[in-house]
């Protein structure tokens, strides 16, 4: 096949971009060449209009073994023990086709986990769909659950933790994040930096096919009427043989034979055989006839191409092929030697006796083009006035039970209840509490992990909204007792060539930075996921963030339900009733404008330590982060899984009752403790010049507001369970 | 009292298993599946998970497997056979348990706590146990337990229905079944009472901190029963 522009861009390049690798090869790059430029130029794998932006992300840390970089973050979490782990995007596949899109995007993050020595104990994912109305929605929604439970399920890793949210601007592009944790010992990490010469280069797992070609080119683009067609791109997942290749490595890296270790993920054999000859400042040698096909007559470029799952690249020690055969041989998985390291520092690949490519590696990775993208910056919106009269007139609890059952709010248990969040024996809180949180197997330590994204701050100003969703991914950690150690990120944008969803972007990335750097919970790992966008219309910028903490005895952990009648409840942190993008502003007013809830860093630090302080003196009996809905959703939730009430009394705030109880104002939490303790506590608070007030006194069964309005709490229940179960049902 | 655990391409409860038995006293030896031995066991327990990925009916290619020759024999024997979950599909492929485990009536995979009624105590699982309604824990796609009018009718007369799913006050009914099983049922003995096949997990409920303790009753009993 003849190379020339018009073939270039077909391949998702630039005209400029073909030109600059015909300047690089000084010659014309043949099909397999061009094939193998796409794939590693694309958005997805060359990060070229991010990776200006993520450099300025505080990465370091006195827990971080391994930040950005590598297939995923390792922290520290003391004994000799650390945890691997990382968020990836799997959006476009997702849209095309919910199962198996969503399915693959969760092998695929498992196996960038125990690429690096450490087995999965843990699955969260973040997903948002479009109008709940939208006629695709419920379809999406059912394929993507079933396949992330289809294979997570099937590797027997629990699923812990999770977000899901609807809003329109995902009705063309949804989002399908996951995320997985591993555990390793700190002296058993691997790496994919290749080092020695002629090392043999070995191919583990799943035969090659063609399915996934260009995967993540057609996940670097936008979507327009033709998506459809695109099926064809997206992988086919296979647990079954992923829980073998799980097992098969962890045998193989028990043993001391491993030089360096890749996974075949976006851009297959292309990007994990450059990666590590990259890395390691060498060149790999490939017989592509050796590599294991399921289909006859596969070419070079297809090969080099397919993204089929389940599959390894190893580089191994010397004389170590016939010990790392028998392991795969046993969990009966293909092995074979394909290649070998050379001083070259090239890739070379070879197909019936003849040299089909030969392309130096540092064209390929340091030579690939990075953009700075025009950006725009965001104004902050001016504040919405809204009218007291129209806030009297509402009824409080027909307000709450509305909130209550807002999709973006009500239980979800309908998704959880499909993901076995038990397997494992050591998940001890399940979804639906503020974080999960898994034991470290065999010892008194647990690690707990909450993804966040907060897209309709992010949309009103990144900037803030950026800084917001650590700052929530902080306070849901301390709210079951963990340390805040690190996060990995997930950022959901539409087009980069777009100049204000690129100014979405930069913002956002410098929010989520500077909370990061504030709090001392760097980002040791993340995706970027781009194009998230129909035609012209862009997804509302949507960055997840993924917090990983730790709790030194798991007996010390908090959970958010009620716990004694007759404790105490306050709130810590300072209530001002901000109104503005709240769900209750959005949702019962249809406001859609104004600033998100400011963030003050200073106060989310403080009232955060303060309260960790607190737990480990034994004082807080439940505990819940405010968010999404305000006070009076928080308490709700606690009521309802406490299934006890409580007397709400407002304190002798200035402000409206609605908005006090609706406000989203940022850093504060809910917490309970007995009466007993109460002087004790509220000492520690003022030492430490952390704003409380008193919230109410637990009852048994009734939500009282000012001893005037009341509710049970099984109608609250009711108005929270019912919406998910009737929409799918 | 000595306990093999069965590991299939696909298991993944196996190393679950191998700690609640540990935990409550048994000496517990994981076994591969392409071995032809079994060692000497008091108990052999299949465990949860996706045989060879359940691409075919669920818990029929292991049912094949080369260990399992020895575990039927073992079995036939008298020898104690528990099946859990996807356990207790393979048991239903050799035939050592009768009926069959269909997909669940709402088509979704199903993991939370449910309430299961004892009704046969004469039997070395539950004897001795001093109640009859636990909380136990399920996680699976095919545990619609299935069985001819004919079957059930020998498995009724034969006292074989080991457990029904119910309510906390041990009410059995439709509204208390979580995947469509035939009359409620959750566990099934073969008619010697030495081999068991249930869907739930007792292995999940081994610690306070888990999803209850019911689990840690059961093991505790098991292993006095077999002294």
């Amino acid at each position: 096949m003849i190379v020339n522009e018009k073939v270039a861009i077909e391949h998702g390049l630039k005209a400029e971009e073909y030109k600059k690798i015909c300047d690089l090869l000084k010659r014309t790059p043949n099909i397999t060449e061009l094939g193998i430029f796409s794939a590693m130029w694309n958005e997805h794998c060359s990060y070229k209009s991010s990776r200006l932006h993520l450099k300025k992300l505080p990465t370091s840390g006195e827990k971080v073994i391994q930040g950005p970089g590598e297939n995923a973050g390792v922290i520290d979490i003391e004994d000799g023990d650390a945890i691997v782990f990382k968020i990836e995007s799997h959006n476009h596949p997702s849209f095309i086709e919910p199962y198996q899109g969503a399915a693959t995007g969760v092998g695929g993050i498992m196996r960038d986990v125990f690429t690096m020595g450490a087995r999965p104990i843990a699955n969260l994912n973040s997903i948002h769909f479009g109008s709940p109305q939208h006629k695709k929605t419920k379809n999406l929604l059912r394929g993507v659950v079933h396949g992330i439970g289809g294979y997570g399920n099937c590797m027997g890793i629990p699923t812990i933790a999770g977000q899901t949210s609807f809003d329109s601007s995902y009705n063309g592009n949804i989002l399908v994040n996951a995320m997985t944790l591993g555990l390793v010992k700190k002296n058993k990490i691997f790496y994919s930096k290749a080092t020695g010469l002629n090392k043999p280069v070995i191919y583990v797992g799943s035969k090659t096919g063609r399915d996934g070609i260009h995967g993540a080119s057609m996940a670097s683009a936008s979507f327009d009427e033709k998506i459809e067609e695109k099926k064809p791109t997206v992988q086919v997942g296979d647990p079954f043989t992923e829980k073998l290749l799980l097992e098969a490595c962890l045998e193989l890296m028990a043993g001391d034979s491993i030089i360096a270790i890749q996974d075949m993920g976006a851009a297959g054999l292309t990007s994990s055989s450059i990666e590590m000859a990259s890395k390691g400042n060498l060149g790999i040698e490939i017989n592509l006839n050796k590599v294991p096909t399921r289909e006859a007559n596969m070419t070079p470029y297809e090969i080099m191409l397919s993204e089929s799952q389940e599959r390894m690249l190893i580089v191994l020690e010397n004389g170590k092929e016939e010990e790392a055969k028998k392991i795969f041989d046993k969990w009966n998985l293909d092995f074979a030697i394909i290649g070998k390291t050379t001083k070259s520092k090239k890739i070379e690949l070879f197909f019936d006796n003849k040299q089909v490519t030969d392309i130096p590696v540092n064209t390929l990775v340091e030579n690939s083009p990075m953009y700075d993208r025009k950006w725009k910056k965001a104004k902050l919106p001016k504040k919405n006035k809204i009218k007291k009269e129209d806030l009297n007139n509402l009824k409080i609890i027909d307000v709450l039970k509305k909130v209550l059952s807002n999709p973006n709010i009500c239980n979800k248990e309908w998704i959880w209840q499909q993901y076995d969040h038990t397997v494992m024996g050591d998940t001890i809180q399940k979804p639906g509490g503020d974080s999960g949180v898994v034991r470290v197997h065999g010892t008194n330590k647990a690690v707990a992990a909450s993804v966040d994204s907060s897209a309709v701050y992010c949309w009103a100003h990144p900037l803030t909204g950026g800084k917001q969703v650590v700052c929530e991914s902080f306070r849901n950690l301390i709210s079951v007792g963990a340390k805040p150690v690190a996060i990995t990120n997930c950022l959901n944008f539409g087009s980069p060539e777009n100049e204000e969803n690129m100014g979405e972007f930069v913002e956002c990335v410098q929010g989520i930075g500077e909370a990061s750097e504030y709090l001392k919970f760097p980002v040791v790992s993340g995706n970027v996921s781009f194009y998230n966008q129909t035609k012209d219309v862009g997804i509302k910028p949507t960055p997840s963030i993924g917090g990983v903490g730790l709790i030194k005895d798991y007996k010390n952990m908090i959970t958010m339900d009620l716990k004694e009648v007759g404790n105490l409840v306050l709130v810590i942190g300072k209530t001002e009733g901000h109104i503005d993008q709240s769900l209750f502003a959005r949702n019962i007013l249809d406001e859609k404008n104004g600033p998100p809830p400011e963030v003050n860093l200073f106060n989310e630090k403080n009232n955060g330590e303060t309260l960790l302080k607190l737990i480990d003196n034994g004082f807080i009996k439940s505990a819940h982060d405010i968010s999404l809905g305000g006070i009076i959703t928080a308490i709700s939730k606690m009521c309802i899984k406490g299934n006890k009430g409580i007397n709400l009394k407002m304190s002798k705030n200035l402000i409206n009752e609605i908005e006090y109880f609706f406000g989203e104002d940022q850093g504060r939490y809910l917490i309970e403790i007995t009466k007993k303790d109460q002087k004790k506590v509220t000492d520690i608070l003022e030492k430490n010049a952390v704003h409380f007030d008193e919230l109410g006194t637990i009852n048994e069964d009734l939500l009282y507001i000012n001893d005037k309005t009341k509710v049970t709490i099984d109608e609250l229940k009711t108005s929270n369970t019912s919406w998910l179960n009737n929409y799918m049902s | 009292m000595k306990s093999s655990v069965i590991t299939f391409p696909g298991s993944n409860c196996d190393r679950d298993m191998d700690v609640a038995l540990n935990k409550f006293g048994f000496k517990n030896k994981m076994v591969w599946h392409d071995d032809i031995e079994l060692p000497k066991s008091d108990l052999v327990v299949l465990p949860g998970g996706f045989s060879y990925g359940d691409y075919l009916r669920c818990g029929s290619m292991a049912s094949k497997s080369k260990i399992m020759q020895s575990v039927i024999n073992f079995a036939k024997s008298g020898g104690l056979v528990m099946g859990i979950c996807n356990g207790f599909q393979i048991l239903v492929e050799t035939g050592l348990v009768p009926g069959v485990l269909l997909r669940n009536k709402y088509l979704e995979f199903i993991c939370k706590n449910v309430f299961i009624r004892v009704d046969n105590k004469e039997n070395p699982y539950f004897k001795n146990l001093d109640k009859d309604i636990f909380e136990f824990h399920i996680a699976h796609n095919e545990g619609n337990y299935f069985c001819t009018r004919d079957q059930l009718k020998e498995i009724e007369d034969n006292s074989q229905v080991a457990i029904y799913y119910c309510n906390n006050k041990g009410k059995i009914d439709e509204q208390f079944n979580p995947n469509g099983s035939v009359k409620n049922i959750a566990g099934i003995l073969n008619k010697e009472k030495n081999v068991l096949g249930m869907m739930p997990h007792p292995e999940r409920m081994i610690d306070q901190s888990l999803s209850g303790e019911d689990g840690s009753i059961f093991f505790k009993n098991l292993i006095n029963n077999l002294k």
